[in-house]
């Protein structure tokens, strides 16, 4: 059968790309890390949430059109048949089921199985091809429980109260999910916003995700700061900015943080081994349990997976699509 | 197992030097004997075990992994070791790791056929950051950049005892390390450390500069001694074992049984060894006799006696006085040498002088007649410094001897000096006669070797393979530090040291030196 999307994530019939790095005329948006959504496009198509968040990050007029789909409501465009279903990435990620003559193709866009208060859990949809990231697809990835993680955190900063913890974070999605995290592990004292991710978190907190007292860590003497929590970019650590803190603890929560000579190498001293893509383990199981006969990974790691889906007797190759290049949001 | 894994990757995270050493402290101050002493000698390298090789752990993953995804991971970490730590796909099997001492134990005990199942059996129940701790341990590959010298401050540091005494008691302990953590604790005394076990050392002089020096310097503060032409030792007494050091550490009590079965008494004492009967040392060449062989013959030990002059005290039974000065250690010297009777060792005398010029003419009439190689001369009111520290201890060797010799032979030399005849034997009248008396090659400046090259080309009159016989005309001063009888050379004399101090290109062959002339040099030794 042949394929109705063609490699560099364009359906065909109805000539619209999925996460186009490009401008272009039709766009489908998976979700709203800068990767997958940019300014520019005619006419776009996302769940609700993409869209707050696409115009929260570009402004309102971002797109030449918004439209709207929720989870689960199939949309017919010509003879193609468009269903968004959550990802578990961020807050509206979706994975995108197309359906055409009896052939249902899945682009996944970036997913995680694991229960996240902060997005739609993942929903798994069975198909003929899918289309799946692979940021996390070596073996060596397997990401532990991330709220194990946060407890070593919490523990850390109990035994040294004189420190500030920086937890280094994209501004979206990572931010509120290790936020929303720290209220899970029970921790309810303040926690302070490096300036660059106060839009985000309330803009999550519009939509319904509540993330507890935050507080903007500007208008803070230096010794209050003392064993708290504060969020901010990674790079902010380097910044003057992290001059009005005392004596700060770097701890970037990210899926790479398992590597610890890269977590050395980035000067990282307390390493949060949370992620918001599926693992090593998730990406097979989540393969196999789609049924797809044929298998294209993109976004990340590509080689290794292609290889164990060729192993499992799938058809796989890589797209090799050429990743729109955004520093702050690399590997999201 | 789980409080190590933590203090590893905190230490190889950590940038900050106090915080690794407030992290050694809270670990040490929390885990308990033996754990924290096996810890203490992994973390200081101080512990030799028996490694798994790299090439077993890799099949021991290979076999629950493919070697493809492996080979790919591992290209992605870059480390073996963290590669296997973060790809082992079995986890949570239940229980926790035996202890870090158990772990050894294990490592130590395991044959090789098992180790493969141990390995994997401890991966499996192993949590993630214990794997990572788990695999650095088990090749012995900790790189967490982590010096020795921390370590120990870390245990000054926790325990509020000096980093110095640390060191000290360091070299003496073993593994665990039980008695030295006691006494950080302050349960018990500082561990004994038996002094025989280790060299200490030495406290070595700079030369004198009889222009700049001798002005500066108050000849009340020094105390002088003769220098001694044999070789320094360390000899260590302690509860019934005797050790004798070389300068550089190593162990020579083999060759000298006959001093080494001698000793009376507790010490570590700094001196001469020497050959000799009735404590008359003879010449260096009957040392070197000795020192030749690593176990004296029944022959040489009887002809050849050897014994230790001794100028210093550095441990008083086990007592450290190294820190005293240094009339306070030759008082403590003299009274354990009155107590503990030597028949092998002897007393290095303490020359009297009241002025420097006083102490110049006993150097030269002491180089004259006994042979001396000069005087020591010590700051008295200066410790025991290891090293060559400046301004305690001086040496101030006697003029070199000088003689007139003629050019004889000449032997083209080594290396960048190969075109040019660079070796030259010299000799000195015997009648009528010219005999050789030694050899050198040393110390012109390449105009002058240039010059030289194209005398004895010149003037050559037979040529044997690469040597040739020159014209007896050209007279170099030669400088030596002594003169031997010598049955090897057709003089029968033998210099030592023997250089060419300078070309004599205005003196007469037949001024130079006679055999007569040597005769003086010869019974000064
Ligand atoms: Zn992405
Ligand atoms: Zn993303």
């Amino acid at each position: 059968m042949t394929p109705f999307l063609d490699r560099d994530l364009r359906v065909k019939p109805i000539n619209a790309f999925i996460d186009p790095p490009q401008p272009q005329a039709r766009a489908i948006i998976t979700h709203g890390h800068a990767d997958h959504a940019r300014s520019g496009h005619g006419a776009v198509l996302a769940t609700p949430d993409t869209i707050a968040i696409m115009k929260t990050r570009y402004g309102e007029d971002c797109a030449g059109t918004f439209q709207a789909l929720e989870f689960g409501v199939p949309l017919q465009v010509d003879d193609v048949q468009i269903t968004f279903f959550p990802a578990g990435h961020i807050l509206g990620s979706a994975q995108v089921l197309l359906e055409h003559k009896g052939q249902r193709i899945v682009v996944t866009g970036d997913y995680k199985t694991r229960p996240d208060r902060t997005a739609q859990p993942f929903e798994l949809v069975k198909c003929h091809l899918l289309v799946t990231e692979a940021t996390f697809g070596l073996p060596v990835f397997q990401h532990p429980d991330p709220l194990d993680e946060i407890q070593r955190l919490l523990r850390v900063a109990a035994a040294h109260p004189e420190r500030a913890y920086v937890i280094g974070c994209y501004a979206l999605g990572k931010a509120q999910r290790v936020i929303s995290l720290l209220r899970e592990a029970g921790y309810d004292r303040p926690i302070y916003l490096h300036g660059a991710m106060i839009r985000l978190c309330a803009l999550y907190e519009e939509r319904g995700i509540a993330l507890g007292d935050l507080r903007h860590s500007l208008d803070v003497p230096k010794a209050e700061l003392a064993g708290q929590i504060v969020i901010a970019p990674p790079s902010a650590i380097k910044d003057r900015w992290s001059r009005r803190l005392p004596d700060p603890v770097l701890a970037v929560a990210s899926g790479w943080m398992s590597v610890k000579q890269r977590a050395r190498q980035s000067g990282v001293e307390l390493p949060l081994i949370i992620s918001d893509h599926a693992d090593w383990n998730e990406l097979r199981e989540t393969i196999t349990a789609t049924e797809a006969e044929t298998i294209w990974v993109t976004h990340g790691r590509e080689d290794a997976l292609v290889y164990w889906c060729q192993q499992q007797g799938r058809l796989a190759e890589p797209l090799n699509i050429e990743a729109y290049e955004d520093g702050e949001e690399e590997g999201e | 197992m789980k409080a190590f894994a933590q203090l590893l990757e905190l230490l190889a995270l950590t940038p900050s030097r106090n915080r690794k050493i407030e992290a050694l402290k809270d670990y040490f101050a929390r885990t308990p004997d033996p754990d924290r002493g096996f810890a203490l000698a992994i973390l200081t390298g101080a512990m030799d075990f028996k490694n798994v090789k790299p090439a077993v752990l890799r099949e021991v993953v290979t076999r629950e992994v493919d070697p493809a995804l492996f080979a790919m991971s591992y290209d992605y970490v870059g480390d073996l070791g963290e590669t296997i730590a973060l790809i082992w796909p079995h986890h949570g099997a239940a229980g926790e790791l035996p202890s870090l001492t158990e772990l050894i134990e294990l490592f130590q005990t395991t044959s090789k056929a098992e180790l493969p199942k141990l390995i994997a059996s401890l991966l499996t129940r192993a949590e993630i950051n214990e794997r990572w701790a788990l695999v650095k341990l088990a090749t012995g590959a900790l790189r967490i950049g982590l010096s020795a010298r921390l370590a120990k401050t870390a245990l000054a540091e926790m325990s509020g005892k000096d980093l110095q005494e640390i060191e000290e008691v360091w070299h003496g302990i073993t593994l665990p390390y039980t008695e030295l953590f006691a006494w950080l604790d302050g349960r018990a005394e500082r561990p004994d450390i038996d002094h025989a076990a280790r060299f200490h050392p030495m406290m070595l002089s700079n030369p004198i500069d009889e222009d700049k020096d001798l002005e500066k310097l108050d000849p009340a503060e020094f105390s002088a001694e003769w220098k001694w032409d044999g070789i320094r030792v360390q000899m260590i007494a302690s509860r019934g074992r005797v050790s004798l050091f070389s300068r550089t550490g190593d162990d020579i009590a083999a060759a000298f049984p006959d001093v080494v079965d001698a000793v009376f008494g507790d010490a570590v004492l700094d001196g001469e060894l020497l050959v000799g009967r009735e404590f008359e040392a003879s010449s260096f060449n009957d040392l070197q006799q000795r020192l030749n062989r690593k176990v004296a013959s029944p022959k040489q030990l009887a002809e050849l006696p050897a014994f230790i002059r001794v100028y210093d005290m550095l441990f008083d039974g086990q007592t450290d006085i190294r820190a005293l000065s240094w009339s306070e250690r030759r008082a403590r010297l003299e009274t354990w040498f009155a107590a503990n009777p030597q028949t092998r060792m002897d007393l290095s005398e303490v020359l009297p002088f009241a002025s420097w010029e006083e102490l110049a003419q006993l150097r030269r009439t002491g180089a004259d007649e006994h042979g001396h190689e000069g005087v020591m001369v010590k700051l008295k009111s200066s410790p025991y410094v290891p090293g060559r520290p400046k301004g305690l201890w001086y040496k101030w060797k006697r003029d070199p001897n000088v003689v007139d010799a003629i050019l004889m032979y000449a032997q083209r030399g080594h290396g960048k000096r190969s075109s040019f005849y660079s070796d030259y034997t010299f000799g000195v009248w015997k009648g009528n006669e010219i005999v050789p008396i030694g050899k050198a090659y040393f110390g012109f400046t390449d105009e002058e070797l240039k010059q030289l090259d194209k005398w004895v080309r010149t003037n050559t009159v037979a040529s044997f393979g690469p040597v040739r016989e020159v014209k007896k005309e050209l007279v170099f001063e030669v400088a030596f530090d002594s003169a031997q009888q010598s049955t090897r050379h057709k003089s029968g004399v033998a210099l030592r040291f023997p250089r060419i101090n300078r070309i004599r290109w205005d003196k007469p062959a037949g001024e130079a030196a006679t055999l007569d002339d040597m005769t003086v040099f010869l019974s000064a030794t």
